[in-house]
C-alpha cells in the first residue's frame, strides 16, 4: 500500500556515487596522486554486491538514460522524497574503498565519500542526512573517521558491511562502537560484501541472486555475534540498524536464540537476560526489502506477532534498488497506528541525532500526519 | 499428605545427591551446607531426569570476557538441555518468571514415630540413633 | 543409584518414526574389520585429515560431555556405541517403529585424503549393516558417501542399491562448493536413478570455508546457529543452479537445520528471483515451488516461541507434509517426542509428523 500520511523518515536511500574524480578534491595530495597516477581514478569502486545494470540494483523508472542507476540530488527530490511525503531520509554511500586492502587507501577515500556527502547532499538538500563510511577493517583509523565526523550531526549512524573480514561483534571493533554510543551514533549494518571469504560455509553460489538471498543469513550471523559477544552489555546504549536484510527471518532468530541460551549460558554469562529481549531493545531493521509473499494481506502482520515488538522496524524505500512498484511501499494489514511507528516513532528513537532541532518539529510532524490523514487515501 | 522415610541423612552429605522413588515418583534429594531439599526427577521443559544432572556452581559475569563462579553446589543442570535450577527452590536460572522444578519439603525427622517407606530402616529393634531422612508428598 | 526414566503422560500409542539416530564406534578401532590392511594401517598411522585445527576435538568445545545427554553414557563407550542401551533408553521406550542412522564421523565426507575417503565410505556402511542394521530390525542405514569424489560416491551408491537396509544418501551439506554445483549432480542422478533421498545433515566440520561470510563465530551459541544459516545457503544452491529442474524425481531431507525459516526463506527466494529471472533462464518455476515439491525438514532442535502456537503457524505455511520427527539421540539438544511440541496437534497432524510423511518419504511400510 501506499504511504498515508505525509511526514516519514526513510532510513535507507541511495545516492548516486561520486566518481573517483570527483572525490579528487576531497583528497589530500598524495592520494590524488596516487589515484592519478596509477589511473585508480577510472575505476568506479562498485561493490561486486550492486552490478549496475542488474534488476535489483534500480528500478527502471529509478534509471538514468544511460541505464545506470539513478541518484543525483535532482533524483533523489523527485524518486524518493516528494512522492513518499518523506520529511527526512538516511543516505547510505555504499563505496567499494571498504573491499580494498589497503587500509589507508581505504581510509582516506572514505573520508573523502563522507566529506562529498556532506557538501554535494547534505549541505545542498535540508532532508537528507547520512551515514559515516567507514574502512572497517582498520578499526583504529575507523575510530578516527568517527571522531573527524561526530561533530557534523547531520551524520546520524555509522555504516559498514554485513559480509567483511571478521564478524562485527568481535573485541577488535569494540573502538568503533565506544566512539558511536559516545556520539550518539547508531550502528548501520548494510547487506553487502567485502567478499573476503565465501559467502556461504560451503563456498561460492553462482548467482548474483543466490548472493543476494544469502544476506539474511549474513545478517542473522552478525546479529548472533553481536549478542554472542556482550556488545549490548559493553555499550548499552548502541542502536544496531540491520539495513536492507528482508525482516521476515527474524522470528526464527528471536526463538533459536532464546532456547540455545538456556541450555549454553555459561559459556557467555553476560548475557542476564533472554536473548530475545535484548535483541528487540538493541535492534532495529528497516523495512526494505520486505520478504513477504503476495496475496495474503494478514501475513505480514503475522510474522510481527512472531517478532513480538512493533518498535524493531524502520520505514526505508531502499531507492534506488527495486523491491516495490510505483509508490506501494508500505506492507498491507497494518494499522496507521502501526505505520505511524515504523515511519515517525521508531526511526526517530533509533536515531537519537533526528531529534536535533526537530523536538518541536516532531509535535508538527504528529499534527500534520493526523490532518493529512483525512486527505490521503 | 503422607510422610515417607527414604534415606539416610548420612547418605547424601553436602555437595551430593540421591534419587529416591517413592509412590512411583522419582525425587532426588540434595544436601547443600548440612540443609535438605528434594527435587522431581522431572524436567520441567522437557522431561529429563533433571535429578541426574552435575551439581554446579553459577557462572556469573561482570562484562564480556569476565568469569566468576558463585553459589558453588547450589545448582543443577539438567543432564539434556543444559539448563540450570537453583536446587533449594526448583527455579530455574534463566526463566526465572515462567519456569520451576517441582519441589517437595524436606525434613530431617528422626525415625520412630513416621510411616515406614520404601526404604527400610536399618534397625529392627526400636532404637533411634541415626537422623532419618523423611519426605512428605501429596496424598 | 541410577533409578530409570519415568516419563510422565500416556504411554505411547502411536508408534513414531526418528529421522535422525547417531550410532558411534565403541573406539576407532570398530571399523579395522571393515577396512583393508593398507587403510587401517593408514588410520593408525596418519588418522583422518581434516580441515580443522585440533585433531579429534572440536574448536568450539561443547557445553555438555561432548555434546551428549549425560544419561546417555552405557558402561563402555560413548554415548550412541552400545545397541542395548539404545534399545532400552530410546527405541523401546520411545515408540521407534523406525530409527534413520546418521553416522557423521569417519565416513569420508570431509576426508581431504579421497582414496582414504573412499575406503572410510565403504567401512562405514559396511559398519552399519553388520553391527546395527542387521542386529536391530527397526534401525535403517543411510548410504554414506564423500561428495568431493563424485565417480566413487556413484560407484558406492550403485553398490549399495539394491538393498533396501540402506533408505537414503548422506553427503556433508558443508562441503567445498554449494551443493548445487554441477560437481555433485553425478550424485543426484545417481540417488534420482536408484529413488532414494539425498541426506543433508549438518556438519560440525568445514568444507574449508568459514562458516558465516564473514568469518568464523567466537562461541559455540554463534555455531551452533551458523548451522540453520548454512542450511538455508544450501536450499539456496540447490533451487538457483537448477537441480529440481534437472531432476524433476530428486527428492531432499534437510536434518538437524531447522525448518522455521524456510517459509521466509521461500519468501526470499520468490520475491528476488522474480527481478532477476533473467540470470537462472533454466527455472521454470518460482523457487518456493521447488522446495514444497522436493524438500523434507526434520524438526530437532524444534523452536519453543514463546508463544507456542506461533510454531503452528509456521508448520502451516511451510506444510504438514513436509515435517518429519526427530529426536538426534543421543546428543544434549534431544528432543522427546512427547514434550517436543509444547501446543496440542489433530491427530491427522501427529500421525503426518511423527510417522507417515516418513514412512512415504523412505517407503516403509
Amino acid at each position: 500500500m501506499k504511504v498515508p500520511f505525509a511526514g516519514a523518515i526513510d532510513c535507507d536511500l541511495h545516492p548516486l556515487m561520486p566518481s573517483a574524480t570527483a572525490l579528487l578534491p576531497y583528497l589530500d595530495e598524495y592520494w590524488r596522486d596516487q589515484l592519478v597516477n596509477r589511473h585508480i581514478d577510472r575505476y568506479s569502486f562498485v561493490l561486486t554486491s550492486y552490478p549496475p545494470y542488474s534488476p535489483l540494483s534500480a528500478r527502471p523508472d529509478w534509471r538514468q538514460t544511460s541505464g545506470l542507476p539513478a541518484g543525483d540530488i535532482d533524483a533523489i527530490r523527485r524518486h524518493a522524497l516528494d512522492p513518499f511525503g518523506t520529511r527526512l531520509a538516511i543516505c547510505n554511500v555504499l563505496h567499494g574503498a571498504v573491499a580494498l586492502f589497503n587500509e589507508d587507501m581505504a581510509a582516506a577515500l572514505c573520508a573523502a565519500v563522507n566529506d562529498w556527502t556532506a557538501k554535494e547532499l547534505l549541505d545542498r538538500e535540508p532532508r537528507l542526512r547520512a551515514s559515516i563510511l567507514l574502512p572497517a577493517h582498520n578499526p583504529a583509523l575507523a575510530l578516527r573517521e568517527i571522531e573527524r565526523l561526530a561533530p557534523d550531526r547531520r551524520f546520524v549512524q555509522v555504516l559498514l558491511l554485513a559480509m567483511g573480514e571478521m564478524l562485527l561483534g568481535r573485541r577488535t571493533y569494540w573502538p568503533i562502537y565506544a566512539a558511536a554510543e559516545k556520539h550518539g551514533l547508531a550502528i548501520g549494518i548494510h547487506a553487502g560484501s567485502t567478499y573476503h571469504h565465501a559467502p556461504t560455509p560451503s563456498g561460492w553460489p553462482a548467482h548474483r541472486v543466490e548472493d543476494y538471498v544469502a544476506q539474511s543469513a549474513a545478517f542473522e550471523s552478525q546479529l548472533l555475534s553481536f549478542l554472542t559477544e556482550g556488545v549490548f552489555q559493553k555499550f548499552p546504549a548502541l542502536k544496531l540498524v540491520l539495513i536492507e536484510s528482508g525482516v521476515t527471518w527474524l522470528p526464527t532468530l528471536l526463538w533459536r536464540t532464546n532456547k540455545t541460551w538456556r541450555g549454553v549460558r555459561p559459556e557467555v554469562p553476560w548475557i542476564d537476560r533472554p536473548p530475545a529481549e535484548l535483541l528487540r531493545e538493541h535492534v532495529r531493521l528497516t523495512l526494505q526489502p520486505l520478504d513477504v509473499p503476495r496475496g495474503d494481506p494478514q501475513r505480514f502482520a503475522r510474522v510481527l506477532d512472531h517478532v513480538g515488538s512493533d518498535r524493531m522496524l524502520l520505514f526505508s524505500t531502499d531507492y534506488p534498488h527495486w523491491h516495490f512498484d510505483g509508490e506501494d511501499v508500505l506492507p498491507d494489514g497494518l494499522t496507521d497506528d502501526t505505520l505511524r511507528r515504523f515511519m515517525i516513532d521508531n526511526p526517530l528513537e533509533t536515531y537519537p541525532r533526528l531529534r536535533d532541532g526537530t523536538v518541536a518539529d516532531h509535535a508538527v510532524l504528529r499534527d500534520n500526519a493526523s490532518a493529512s490523514q483525512e486527505h490521503v487515501r | 499428605m503422607s510422610r515417607q522415610v527414604v534415606a539416610r541423612a548420612s547418605e547424601v552429605v553436602p555437595g551430593t545427591s540421591k534419587i529416591v522413588t517413592v509412590k512411583g515418583r522419582d525425587i532426588g534429594i540434595f544436601n547443600i551446607d548440612g540443609s535438605y531439599f528434594a527435587l522431581a526427577n522431572r524436567c520441567p521443559h522437557a522431561g529429563g531426569p533433571l535429578c541426574s544432572g552435575r551439581i554446579v556452581p553459577l557462572a556469573m559475569s561482570d562484562g564480556p570476557g569476565h568469569y566468576r563462579l558463585a553459589r558453588h553446589q547450589e545448582f543443577l543442570r539438567c543432564p539434556w538441555h543444559g539448563w540450570e535450577f537453583d536446587i533449594r527452590t526448583g527455579q530455574s536460572w534463566c526463566d526465572p518468571h515462567s519456569t520451576r522444578a517441582r519441589q517437595f519439603a524436606v525434613t530431617i525427622e528422626s525415625g520412630a514415630e513416621l510411616v515406614k517407606g520404601p526404604y527400610v530402616a536399618e534397625t529392627f529393634t526400636v532404637s533411634v540413633e541415626e537422623d532419618y531422612l523423611v519426605i512428605e508428598l501429596a496424598g | 543409584m541410577n533409578v530409570p526414566f519415568q516419563h510422565a503422560g500416556a504411554s505411547q500409542h502411536l508408534m513414531i518414526v526418528d529421522c535422525d539416530i547417531h550410532p558411534a564406534y565403541r573406539t576407532p578401532a570398530d571399523l579395522h574389520p571393515f577396512l583393508p590392511a593398507r587403510w587401517r594401517e593408514h588410520m593408525t598411522t596418519f588418522g583422518e585429515h581434516l580441515r580443522q585445527g585440533l585433531s579429534g576435538q572440536l574448536a568450539w568445545p561443547r557445553m555438555m560431555a561432548a555434546g551428549m545427554r549425560l544419561d546417555a553414557f552405557p558402561e563402555a563407550g560413548p554415548p550412541g556405541s552400545d545397541l542395548e542401551l539404545m534399545r532400552r533408553q530410546h527405541l523401546d521406550a520411545n515408540g521407534v517403529e523406525y530409527g534413520m542412522l546418521m553416522q557423521l564421523s569417519r565416513g569420508g565426507m570431509e576426508e581431504r585424503n579421497l582414496d582414504f575417503a573412499a575406503a572410510l565410505s565403504r567401512a562405514v556402511n559396511d559398519w552399519q549393516l553388520e553391527e546395527w542394521v542387521k542386529p536391530e530390525p527397526r534401525l535403517r542405514a543411510g548410504i554414506v558417501v564423500p561428495q568431493e569424489d563424485a565417480a566413487f560416491a556413484v560407484s558406492e551408491i550403485e553398490r549399495r542399491a539394491n538393498d533396501p537396509a540402506f533408505v537414503q544418501i548422506l553427503i556433508s551439506p558443508r562441503a567445498s562448493d554449494p551443493l548445487g554445483h554441477r560437481r555433485y549432480w553425478p550424485i543426484y542422478e545417481a540417488a534420482q536413478r536408484c529413488r532414494r533421498p539425498i541426506a543433508l545433515h549438518v556438519q560440525g566440520y568445514s568444507g574449508g570455508h568459514a562458516s558465516t561470510g564473514s568469518g568464523w563465530p567466537t562461541y559455540y551459541m554463534q555455531e551452533h546457529y551458523a548451522t540453520t544459516t548454512g542450511m538455508q545457503n544450501t536450499v539456496t544452491s540447490l533451487v538457483f543452479e537448477g537441480v529440481f529442474e534437472r531432476f524433476p524425481d530428486l527428492k531432499v531431507v534437510l536434518i538437524e537445520g531447522g525448518f522455521t525459516w524456510v517459509p521466509s526463506l521461500c519468501w526470499r527466494m520468490d520475491k528476488h528471483w522474480q527481478r532477476m529471472r533473467k540470470e537462472t533462464p533454466d527455472l521454470k518455476r518460482p523457487p518456493s515451488e521447488y522446495v514444497r515439491d522436493h524438500c523434507w525438514f526434520t524438526t530437532q532442535p524444534i523452536e519453543e516461541p514463546e508463544v507456542p502456537a506461533h510454531l503452528a503457524d509456521v508448520i502451516s505455511w511451510l506444510g504438514w507434509d513436509r515435517v518429519m520427527f526427530s529426536t538426534d539421540y543421543p546428543h544434549w539438544d534431544f528432543d522427546h517426542p512427547q514434550q517436543a511440541f509444547k501446543f496440542e496437534l489433530s491427530e491427522e497432524q501427529k500421525r503426518k509428523v511423527f510417522r507417515d510423511n516418513a514412512k512415504a518419504l523412505y517407503g516403509l511400510t
